[in-house]
Order: C-alpha cells, then sequence, then structure tokens
C-alpha cells in the first residue's frame, strides 16, 4: 500500500470540542453546564486515598490552588483545541507566562525572544525577571540570523508572539521551531491573538503555548486569566539542560518528572510547583465565565476577523490614514505567511498610522462612539488605544519610532458589531482629525 | 534506573521507590508503542507500599536500547532475563502486570517462566490478539495514520470527548503523543508480534491471575478478557465501566483499586 493511502480516524471537530471537551453532564445532579465547584478543598475518603493524591498515585483533586473540578473543565478543553497534553489555568496571562518560564528556567538561564512583545511581557522579561538572574536577548521576530546568534549556552527558551506587538509581524512559527529544535530548545509561544481556531502553534512546531484567557478566548471582557498548554512534544530529557525537568526535586521526594512522566512532564512540573508554590491559580467562577465564552469561540472568531479585514480594507483607502499594518492586508510584509499559517483570518487587532501625528491621535480617539478606548483587547466590543497619549505617552517621538509606534498610530481591537456601524464610527474621527489639521496652528 | 544487560541498556522506572533486598517485586510491562512512563501512577502507588518496582522500557523503547523483539515468546524471556539480573538472584520472583501486548508477555511469563512469576494481572487483554491490516499497513509505513488508529481506537468516547480523572489532562492527545516518542517501527513490531501471538501453544497457566477489562475497549473487547480468563484456572475478572482499552489513564484510580486488592492481597 502506498504511505498516501493510510487515513486515520479524524478527531472530533473544533466547534463540538469547543462546546464539549472537558465535561461530560454531572454524574451526580445531571446538570449540563459545568458546575462551579466553589470549593477550596475535597475531602479525602481515607487516608490512603490522601496519601496517594499527594504522591501522584491517583488522579482528583485535593485543593483549588492546585486544580479544581471546574478549572480542570477549561483546561483539558484548551489542551483539546490547541492539541496539548494538558493545560493549567492562571490568575492571568502574565501568571501563565510566568508560571510557563519559571517551570522551565532558574536564575543565570536565559532567554532569546522576538523584540515585539505585548508591553507586560517586555516588562516582565526585561525588568522583573532580571532581577531573580533571567535574562533576555530580545530580537527582530523576521530574523532568524539574529535568534541563532542571540542563542547562549545558558539559553533554555525561544518565545515569541503568533502576531507581534504593535507591528503585527506574523512569526513564522515552523521555521523558528526547527531552529529552536536543532539548538535543543523548546519553542514558547503566547497565541492570545489568534486563539487555538485562527492557529494552534502546537501543530506548527511550538512546544508550549500560553494565552491570556482574558481576551478573544473569553470575548466578554469579564475576567482575568490565563492558560499554558503543554505540547508533550519536548523531550526534555537533557540532564543538563533543563535540570527542573531531568533532575531530581528534592521539592517532590526526588521524583524526576521526565523519567516518570514522559509526555506529561512540564505540564505536572507546572502544576506540582510552580502553581503550589507561586500560587497564581484561577478562581472557579473565572473558569466557569471562560467556558460561556469558548463556547462561541468560533463563531465569534469567524466574526471577528471578517470585520477586522472589512475595517482594514476601508481605511487603508483612506486619505487620512498613512499606513494600516494588517497581516489580512496584501500589503502587509507578511501577508504571503499569514495565509499559509492563518488561513481563517489574521486576527482582528492592526494598527493604523494618522496623518497629523501626536494630536490627530487623541483627537481621532476622543471624536469616536462605539469604539471603547480603554487598555484592552479581544473583547466582543471594538476598542481603541493611541499608545503614544496613554500606554506610551512618556516616551518622546524617537523613542517611540525606535519602539515600532509612530506618533500617530492608533491600535483597534475589533470587534462583532456590525461592520457598517464600526466604518461608521471610524469615518466620524477621521473626519474630526481632517477638521483639527485644517484648523490654523 | 539504567541496568547493562548483554551489551545493551535497560531502563526501568521504580516509582521514586528504591530497591530493598528483602521486598517483594512487582514488574509493569507496557503496551506496543508505549514506554513506562504509561504506569507512573500504579508505580508510585507500589513503591509507597513497600514493593521493588521495576516498571520496564522493552528493547528499543523509550530509553532502553537494543534491537525491537519480534515475538511475544522473546520479550517474555527479556523480561524474566531482565528480573533476574536487577534483583541479582536468578532465582527471583515477582508478581507481573501487563497492559495490551504485556499482558500477553505476562501471560507468556505466566505459562513458561513459572518460577519467577508470582501471580500476574493483565490489563486490556485479548489472545489471541489480532490486528487489523490497515493498522499494520500504516505501522510498516511509518505512516501517523497508524497512530491515529491505535489512540482513537484505544479510547472510550466519553474519554475522546474529554472529563480526564486527572486534572487538566487530555487523554486522547497525551495518548498521541506517547505513541510519538515510540522509535521507526516501534509500533509495527509490537503489532506484528501481537498479530501472531498464540496462547493455544503455550503451557498452562497455574498462578493466581486477575484480568481487567473495559466495557467500552474497541482494541481488546471485555468479552475478550473474559474469555481469557476463563482459559486460566485461578482468574479474578474486574470490568471498568464506561473504560476504553487506554485504562491506565482514562481510569486510572479503578484500575489501581482493581491491582492493589489482587496484589496485596
Amino acid at each position: 500500500m502506498s504511505d498516501g493511502e493510510h487515513r486515520g480516524p479524524k478527531g472530533l471537530g473544533f466547534d463540538t470540542l469547543s462546546l464539549h471537551a472537558g465535561q461530560v453532564p454531572d454524574p451526580t445532579t445531571g446538570a449540563r453546564a459545568t458546575p462551579i465547584y466553589q470549593s477550596a478543598a475535597f475531602v479525602f475518603p481515607d487516608s490512603d486515598v490522601a496519601v496517594g493524591l499527594f504522591n501522584l498515585e491517583r488522579a482528583g483533586h485535593v485543593y483549588s490552588r492546585l486544580s479544581n473540578p471546574t478549572n480542570a473543565v477549561l483546561e483539558e478543553r484548551m489542551a483539546a483545541l490547541d492539541h496539548g497534553v494538558g493545560s493549567i489555568v492562571t490568575a492571568s496571562g502574565q501568571a501563565a507566562i510566568h508560571l510557563a518560564i519559571t517551570t522551565l528556567l532558574s536564575a543565570g538561564d536565559h532567554i532569546v525572544a522576538s523584540r515585539s512583545l505585548y508591553g507586560g511581557t517586555h516588562n516582565l522579561f526585561q525588568y522583573t525577571l532580571s532581577r531573580f538572574g533571567i535574562s533576555t536577548t530580545f530580537v527582530d521576530p523576521r530574523d532568524f540570523d539574529a535568534f541563532a546568534q542571540a542563542i547562549q549556552p545558558n539559553t533554555k527558551v525561544i518565545f515569541g508572539e503568533v502576531l507581534g506587538n504593535p507591528g503585527l509581524e506574523v512569526l513564522d512559527i515552523p521555521q523558528l521551531s526547527k531552529l529552536a529544535h536543532d539548538h535543543g530548545l523548546p519553542l514558547m509561544i503566547d497565541a492570545t491573538f489568534v486563539t487555538p481556531y485562527l492557529c494552534r502553534p502546537i501543530d506548527l512546531g511550538a512546544d508550549i503555548v500560553v494565552h491570556s484567557a482574558t481576551k478573544f478566548l473569553s470575548g466578554h471582557g469579564v475576567v482575568i486569566g490565563g492558560v499554558v498548554v503543554d505540547g508533550g512534544t519536548f523531550d526534555w530529557r537533557s540532564k543538563d539542560k533543563f535540570p527542573t525537568l531531568s533532575q531530581p526535586y528534592e521539592g517532590f521526594h526526588d521524583l524526576v518528572f521526565s523519567e516518570e512522566f514522559g509526555p506529561l512532564a512540564f505540564i505536572t512540573r507546572a502544576r506540582r510547583e510552580g502553581i503550589r508554590d507561586f500560587g497564581a491559580c484561577m478562581a472557579p467562577m473565572t473558569a466557569f465565565q471562560i467556558l460561556q465564552g469558548l463556547e462561541t469561540l468560533p463563531l465569534r472568531m469567524q466574526r471577528h476577523v471578517a470585520n477586522a479585514l472589512e475595517v482594514a480594507k476601508y481605511l487603508e483607502g483612506h486619505d487620512m490614514v498613512e499606513s494600516v499594518s494588517y497581516p489580512g492586508l496584501e500589503s502587509h510584509p507578511d501577508y504571503a505567511l499569514a495565509q499559509t499559517m492563518l488561513p481563517k483570518g489574521a486576527g482582528a487587532v492592526f494598527s493604523f498610522e494618522l496623518k497629523g501625528g501626536r494630536a490627530a491621535g487623541r483627537t481621532f480617539i476622543e471624536s469616536l462612539d462605539i469604539f471603547s478606548h480603554l487598555a484592552n483587547v479581544g473583547d466582543a466590543k471594538s476598542l481603541v488605544i493611541h499608545p503614544a497619549s496613554t500606554t506610551h505617552h512618556r516616551m518622546d517621538e524617537a523613542s517611540l519610532l525606535a519602539s515600532g509606534i509612530g506618533p500617530g498610530l492608533v491600535r483597534l481591537s475589533i470587534g462583532l458589531e456590525d461592520p457598517v456601524d464600526l466604518i461608521a464610527d471610524l469615518k466620524k474621527g477621521l473626519r474630526g482629525v481632517e477638521k483639527s489639521l485644517r484648523k490654523p496652528s | 534506573m539504567i541496568l547493562q544487560l548483554n551489551g545493551q541498556q535497560v531502563y526501568y522506572g521504580t516509582g521514586s521507590g528504591h530497591w530493598k533486598k528483602d521486598a517483594k517485586s512487582i514488574v509493569f510491562v507496557h503496551g506496543a508503542g508505549f514506554d513506562h512512563s504509561i504506569w507512573v501512577m500504579p508505580a508510585r502507588y507500589f513503591a509507597r507500599h513497600g514493593y521493588n518496582v521495576i516498571a520496564l522500557d522493552l528493547p528499543g523503547h523509550g530509553q532502553s536500547s537494543g534491537v525491537l523483539l519480534t515475538s511475544i515468546d522473546a520479550m517474555a524471556d527479556w523480561v524474566a532475563q531482565v528480573i533476574g539480573a536487577v534483583a541479582d538472584d536468578a532465582n527471583a520472583q515477582a508478581s507481573v502486570v501487563g497492559h495490551s501486548m504485556g499482558s500477553l508477555i505476562a501471560m507468556n511469563m505466566a505459562a513458561r517462566h513459572k518460577a519467577v512469576v508470582e501471580q500476574v494481572a493483565l490489563l486490556g487483554t485479548s489472545a489471541p490478539m489480532p490486528v487489523t491490516s490497515l493498522l499494520l499497513d500504516a505501522a510498516k509505513d511509518n505512516h501517523h495514520a497508524a497512530i491515529d488508529m491505535t489512540n482513537t481506537w484505544s479510547h472510550s468516547q466519553r474519554s475522546i470527548m474529554g472529563s480526564s480523572d486527572n486534572p487538566g489532562v487530555s487523554n486522547i492527545h497525551a495518548g498521541e503523543r506517547w505513541l510519538e516518542r515510540a522509535g521507526k517501527s516501534v509500533l509495527y513490531t509490537d503489532l506484528a508480534a501481537c498479530n501472531v501471538f498464540d496462547a493455544a501453544e503455550l503451557p498452562p497457566v497455574e498462578c493466581p491471575a486477575l484480568v481487567i477489562t473495559g466495557g467500552d475497549d474497541k482494541m481488546t473487547p471485555a468479552k475478550a478478557g473474559i474469555a481469557v480468563a476463563q482459559m486460566l484456572p485461578n482468574a479474578h475478572v474486574e470490568n471498568l465501566r464506561g473504560c476504553g482499552h487506554s485504562m491506565l489513564t482514562e481510569q486510572p484510580n479503578q484500575v489501581l483499586d482493581a491491582l492493589s486488592g489482587f496484589i496485596l492481597s
């Protein structure tokens, strides 16, 4: 039989998994929705079972910092959607990145990261982790030679975002994965902007995926949460390189995670150390609310990307707009890569540069009614922010430009409203800018 | 732990236990394409309960080197030899627990190495254990469809949907990764050995036996496991309701309860 003739069974579809993965009707009550197990701790039936749960001989829940039945549904659903072996939900996206990094790295270790990162991640890597002896080299996400040259003997992970911030660079995950693996390193990817509906980094070669669940995964913008998904793809058994996984852990009676847990080594260590000791766990009520969002993720993402493309095309053709940076437009340098890596759409967050600089940015934002002016993305409602007058207001123009942020740069997160209304709102804002520029100074 | 045997590396997990000269031993034998780490929970349980645990990587699997063994007879002989080598005692005895292909190895050992085997536990078993040519052909070509078939058919419908007992773990994707870790031709060689296994050629098994069946096992249906138990003079059957073939991840607590009830008694 030729190779191409083999056909394995197909797994459940994304839409089905987003509704069902990780949950069956509650066996006790028959509840169809996921119950909120608002309990700090869980009763042991006897002492031997109690010891067994602590000693990782048995599956189950002990204390809601470590695991909780409501959280476990969200964790398993995210693992299923991202094609990972398991996941851990955390108090925030930042907590997810911190958990993933500290599961692998210790003082003296090094990260090579894309320089196009969410500001919070940049702060964590550049300023906070460095206080604890973990250093980072930031490189251009399109420059693979720079990634390779930045790798040091103490480098333990390569990190990037699927869509860079704020330039929306599309990270070539297959190529970066090959580079990372050729150097014996795992690739960790922040997929917040795309969700598993648009891109599954593990399928493209990444080993660990992190999300801010506050954004598109929830959609409603009412909770803060994060997720770490373990692909189970990386072999951690290199004794010198990944001692947290390949050497005896004194904090767990000399357990060697890579020896005992096989493909579940990383996620088990993250739960048994990172969540246990740092404690940035998710509240079960939050997990429940994120699950409500996940149920409609595929439907929402379809509308998000369709609206985003329509709005981006409108802006690209407007006289008051210098440029639009959206990988779904042919004008974006990564358009071809986006077509391959993100065939269902290039996300719903993008930026554009207004004519008229910093003052124009302020005028534009203050003229909008439907777009909400706030520091978030991925809400069902459309959002807008002008970095030069908010998140980056302390920077002078030269510093802004060095960070890829023009004085008139505006970031939009396109929601689920009628695109005609969104465009009308933006048109109003642009008219306001036009008028202000005509006024004699 | 690593042991050198006949010039090859033998790896076995101990469940974080330490070898004790006078303690009883328990050997865990994995199924086709897997390695010792599938036994993590029972290995840790029996280590804590004072057993010397030997959770093996068969030759060419996991961290054990050596040429892949092509018959259940050869695998059984190898495991028997390893038990003596680990214990440094040619007369060493052990309880032998096997899953799927590992159950055939355990059964074979109980029949042909009677002095070594105190009791056997056969999880997800069937004798014979025929493998469809669709799967064998794909495995022979090292095609990923073989992993998809093995993994999907090894899980109950409930497990495919999720609701894992192990918090946050997707058993269906974990199963896939376990099989993907196996080297080239490992899955095919194992499945081919299962396919030609013939229990009728074996001497009778006399030691106490436990057969654990999965009510929703599509690979080795419960009725096949019951038929195996009926071939054994001293066998007890535990059926796990709603459980597929991947019982060590689908219902780890129930497997542990059945094993501990049998072995510790």
